[in-house]
């Protein structure tokens, strides 16, 4: 019988540890336990066929760190294959009559992925993927992914195991005592991804003893569709005359597992510490509990690598600021790969409180496959919001949905076949909540109720998809009144009949609805509560407006989903009276700007700063402002760090303000490039992840009116030369910490040399020395940002 | 008993705001600073933990070598540290990977931030460290033993690729989520792994040798 058959209407037995067992039998310290299966054949077979005899329906192979990181191909080979094996010999020599499978066991890899570690997420798949293909070869019946103690890497195994066999796949994570992974997901969050991608049994194993896990198999309860696992270790080891033993012993853990298989877990074995007694007693003590069903939850859900945003009565605010329609900075900032221009807007959006980020950064002139998986990557680095991935090119889709730690939101399908065709097979593959626009090959009706019948065929397209509609979000779109005087009320209406009728969620771009007309926002709010008040789930808004933060704040509060209005009275302080602040404004603008300008810089003070650049730039022209103000002040302090009276912290505060002064004059000057002296790359080399004094070299160089064009972290030295070659930069800086990354400078140098004759090099960080800096040839060492800035500044004159 | 690794959560250690104050390099007599501190602080301490695994292992010198069972080494300082010791604790500490992604998010936002998160960071985990070490020292001076001073991979001419043996037999990234990268640099990088040695006599003066033994001469930090 087929294991997810079986599974239907019974409790799944698994195995217990390993680990503990083979180090009794003299596994040394270190020691791979993996090639036990290979010169302990014996001992493995007789510990499978114990767990087997004792109730395992399901044994895992002894493979947890059988991997090709660990070792070669061909031992790789060997090992999984004599692991199969030798679980396929105790499943036949085990005297016990019950279903009995063997499960292909997969462990973490120990690595970090990128951004905090330097394994690729690829890297990751194809890793796990080997192993995967070494194990299907020899024919187990299922795999289970085990232990994860980090999403990003689970969704990496777990997509290596979908894409290289049609296995039933298990997954469980380890959680620690705080009920999150050790990356900080919970629970809900890694239900919603794994389900998604479709796994086809989640849940928990190792860390703790099942008392402690209580909560966690809860809350795995609450939100899964597919069968629950709890694989406990036999509580945590200690040391009773000098022997190390666990604290919960075979009946405890038995009669505390019997409470959480009473409440719907169908998987259940044990991890460290528990051996075939332990499974022996949990067979026993839970041979009489009638199976729960599994039920279907109807939760729409999205999530980060932290937490999962689930779609309930409260509306969600979706912030619609990363988007490069009608913003020319934001635009400048893509073609010149800024990315720390789309996290500010991401951090400032999640400061405003929204609840998801909506990212698109389609541009006709971009690669926006590359560049959506950039910004996806960066943004989930820093910010733990969900993502709704939002473009129209099929393949920046899949690129951004592939890395995406999490389930995303998918903006959008339509009701076009063309569209459902390219779209629903990604989200089938990698999981997500999809924005279907209530449009078609004919466009968008105009009555409310051929938008729904649009509706209806995309959910029923969805299904053949093997998509549930919980799923499927829709945007009966939103469309402006000055067009057509009705265009709102329809909408309104299609928003309440989806909800009602089809009992789905919805979603609007709410500020569509007054385009063409003046105060836009007034108009807005106003049908972003009426829309709200007609079941509206999602609003794609921009945080930043006043009048719809109040509007949704004073919402929530009058519907009684702010619990003693508590949130409204907290958000109620940032709201302004607008009359006061015409005020205040008045008696500022008799103030003097000019030296208050040069003395924010110089305090560090950044908001101060940006307001006064505001207010200077009324009246004088943004090349003074310059000249007059922010290098003057620039200057005293770069002094002030040079002869040590100011220190390092100081003198960023002071490049922060002058950023700050700086972007009120790009804004306020756009195009006008006249401050930019130089092209300046910057990168911290191949194998290195340390930025932070790049990133200060970064600041210090703008504010001198350098245009840096900063690669990032671990840049491989081609890509240094490629960039430095395409736009003849004069000048290369080159960071590493640590002395194991200077040979990549040194590689780096070298190639640089070849390729871009023309470039200095000035090198920094931790490691390096004047003469280090000389022996692998770089032009400059620069122990500090001012010197780099000097340096800098030598070349241009030369030029 | 060698065959265990243990595990333990702390809870926040005291803040040593000096510390702090030294790792970012700056004089904060004038209290300018202050709001900007405090500010990241009460950001940062929320979402750090503090976690420690350990192992037991038996040392004894053969040689020129040092023996601990998973590991020879021939590294002098090393060797000099563990004079008189019979066995040894092996341990790996972090507080978690929260803490990267706020100097992540800085980076990009406000370097003085993320300036000052590095700074918290690291007397975070050297906070850990030491509280670690004194519970072991007292848990030892209960059987009339002592302890050294932690010694790292990376000391001296103890070489920073013992880390993979370390890594071997902590497995902390599946004990408190610490792993090493193929630079031999650990994630989260706040992190620290350690070899404290177990001396059959209490110890009355554990000092730091680290800056000792260390060859970087001209380091700011240098004590």
């Amino acid at each position: 019988m087929k294991i997810t058959q079986y599974l239907k209407n019974n409790i799944i037995y698994l195995d217990g540890g390993m680990g503990t067992l083979l180090q009794k039998q003299g596994l040394m310290p270190g020691e791979f336990p993996e090639r036990w299966n290979i010169t302990h054949r014996d001992v493995i077979v007789n510990i499978h066929r114990d767990y087997y005899n004792a109730g395992s329906n399901v044994v895992s192979t002894n493979t947890f760190g059988a991997n090709i990181l660990k070792f070669s191909a061909d031992e790789l080979e060997e090992i999984i294959k004599a692991a199969v094996e030798n679980a396929k010999e105790a499943r036949d020599n085990s005297s016990a009559d019950h279903e009995k499978w063997v499960a292909l066991d997969i462990g973490p890899t120990g690595r970090m992925l990128a951004p905090y570690g330097d394994f690729d997420f690829e890297q990751a798949v194809s890793v796990f993927a080997e192993t995967v293909k070494i194990g299907v070869k020899y024919g187990v019946d299922l795999i289970i992914i085990e232990t994860m103690n980090d999403s990003y890497e689970t969704k990496a195994a777990l997509l290596a195991a979908k894409e290289n066999c049609d296995l039933p796949v298990f997954v469980s994570n380890a959680y620690g005592e705080d009920g999150k992974l050790m990356t900080g997901a919970c629970p809900a969050a890694m239900v919603a991804m794994l389900e998604g991608m479709g796994a086809d049994a989640v849940g928990i194993n190792c860390s703790l003893g099942p008392k402690a896990l209580y909560s966690v198999t809860r809350e795995y309860l609450e939100y899964a569709s597919v069968p629950v696992i709890l694989k406990p270790n036999a509580g945590l080891p200690k040391v009773v005359d000098d022997v190390t033993c666990y604290d919960v012993t075979a009946e405890d853990f038995a009669s505390d597992m019997r409470y959480l298989v009473e409440e719907g877990v169908r998987v259940v074995g044990g991890c460290c510490g528990t051996t075939p007694e332990y499974i022996a007693s949990l067979a026993k003590k839970t041979a009489d509990v009638v199976p729960a069903e599994i039920t279907y939850k109807d939760i729409t859900c999205v999530s980060s690598y932290t937490h999962a945003v689930a779609f309930k009565d409260k509306p969600l605010l979706i912030g619609e600021r990363i988007n490069p329609t009608g913003k020319k900075l934001f635009k400048e900032a893509l073609k010149s790969r800024d990315i720390n221009y789309i996290l500010k807007e991401g951090i400032n959006q999640q400061d405003k409180g929204v609840d998801i980020l909506d990212v698109n950064v389609g541009l006709p002139e971009i690669d926006e496959a590359q560049m959506l998986k950039t910004a996806v990557c960066e943004l989930q680095a820093v910010i733990n919001l969900p993502l709704q991935i939002d473009t129209s090119n099929i393949s920046a889709m899949e690129t951004a949905l592939r890395r995406y730690n999490g389930k995303a939101m998918i903006n959008s399908v339509n009701g076009k076949e063309e569209s459902m065709k390219a779209v629903f097979p990604l989200a089938k593959k990698y999981g997500g909540v999809v924005v279907a626009l209530t449009l078609d090959e004919n466009g968008i009706p105009e009555k409310a109720e051929d938008r729904v019948k649009i509706a209806e065929k995309i959910l029923r397209s969805a299904e053949n998809y093997g998509i549930s509609k919980k799923d499927i979000v829709f945007d009966p779109l939103a469309l402006t009144i000055s067009a057509d005087a009705n265009a709102a009320r329809e909408t309104l209406k299609a928003v309440n009949i989806i909800k009602n009728k089809l009992g789905c969620h919805t979603s609007l771009g709410v500020s569509n609805v007054s385009f063409g007309l003046p105060k836009r926002d007034i108009i807005n709010s106003t049908f972003f509560a009426l829309a709200m008040n007609n079941g509206l789930s999602a609003a794609i808004m921009n945080p930043y407006s006043q009048e719809m933060m109040k509007t949704y704040a004073a919402f929530c509060a009058v519907m009684g989903m702010d619990e003693n209005c508590a949130q409204y009275i907290e958000k109620s302080e940032s709201f302004s009276e607008t009359t006061q602040t015409s005020a205040v404004q008045e008696k500022e603008s008799s103030h003097d700007y000019k030296s208050e300008l040069q003395h924010a810089i110089i305090k560090g003070l950044k908001e101060r700063a940006g307001l006064i650049t505001e207010k200077l730039l009324e009246t004088v022209a943004p090349l003074q402002v310059i000249r007059e103000e922010i290098v003057p002040a620039l200057d005293a302090v770069g002094i002030g760090f040079e002869n040590k009276s100011v220190y390092l912290p100081q003198l960023l505060m002071s490049a922060e303000a002058a950023k700050a002064s700086f972007e009120k004059i790009k804004e306020a000057n756009l195009g006008g490039n006249a401050s930019d002296k130089c092209s300046f790359i910057i990168a911290t080399v191949k194998g290195d992840i340390h930025d932070i004094g790049k990133n200060i070299v970064k600041l210090l160089l703008e504010n001198y009116g350098f245009s840096v064009l900063d690669l990032g972290r671990d840049v491989p030295p081609e890509t240094i030369v490629r960039e430095t070659v395409k736009i003849h930069a004069p000048l290369v800086g080159l960071s590493a910490l640590m002395t194991t990354t200077v040979p990549a400078m040194a590689e780096t140098i070298q190639l640089l040399r070849k390729e871009a004759p023309w470039c200095k090099i000035v090198v920094g960080g931790a490691v390096l020395t004047e003469e280090y800096a000389e022996a692998i040839g770089a032009d400059k060492y620069a122990s500090d940002a001012m010197e780099t800035v000097r340096y800098a500044e030598e070349i241009f004159q030369q030029l | 008993m060698e065959n265990t690794v243990f595990v333990k959560s702390y809870d926040k250690p005291e803040v040593d705001m000096d510390e702090i104050l030294r790792y970012a390099r700056i004089d904060n007599s004038s209290g300018q600073l202050d709001a900007l501190i405090r500010e990241c602080m009460q950001e940062a301490l929320g979402k750090l933990v503090y976690k420690v695994c350990w192992r037991e292992f038996s040392v004894r010198e053969c040689d020129e070598f040092l023996d601990m069972g998973f590991l020879k080494t021939d590294s002098k300082a090393l060797i000099r540290s563990l004079r008189n010791c019979s066995t040894v604790i092996v341990f790996a500490a972090t507080v978690g990977i929260e803490l990267d992604r706020l100097i992540l998010k800085y980076s990009a936002i406000s370097p003085t931030k993320a300036l000052f998160m590095q700074a918290i960071g690291t007397e975070r985990i050297e906070s850990l460290c030491n509280i670690f070490c004194q519970d072991i020292m007292k848990e030892k001076c209960y059987i009339g033993k002592g302890v050294t001073h932690r010694f790292s991979p990376g000391y001296g001419d103890f070489p920073v690729e013992v880390q993979k043996d370390v890594f071997r037999v902590l497995e902390p990234s599946r004990k408190i989520g610490l792993t090493l990268n193929s630079s031999m640099l650990m994630s989260p990088t706040k992190s620290v792994t350690a070899i404290l040695g177990i001396t059959d006599e209490i110890q009355e003066n554990t000092k730091n040798t680290a800056c000792v033994e260390c060859e970087k001469k001209d380091c700011k930090f240098r004590r």
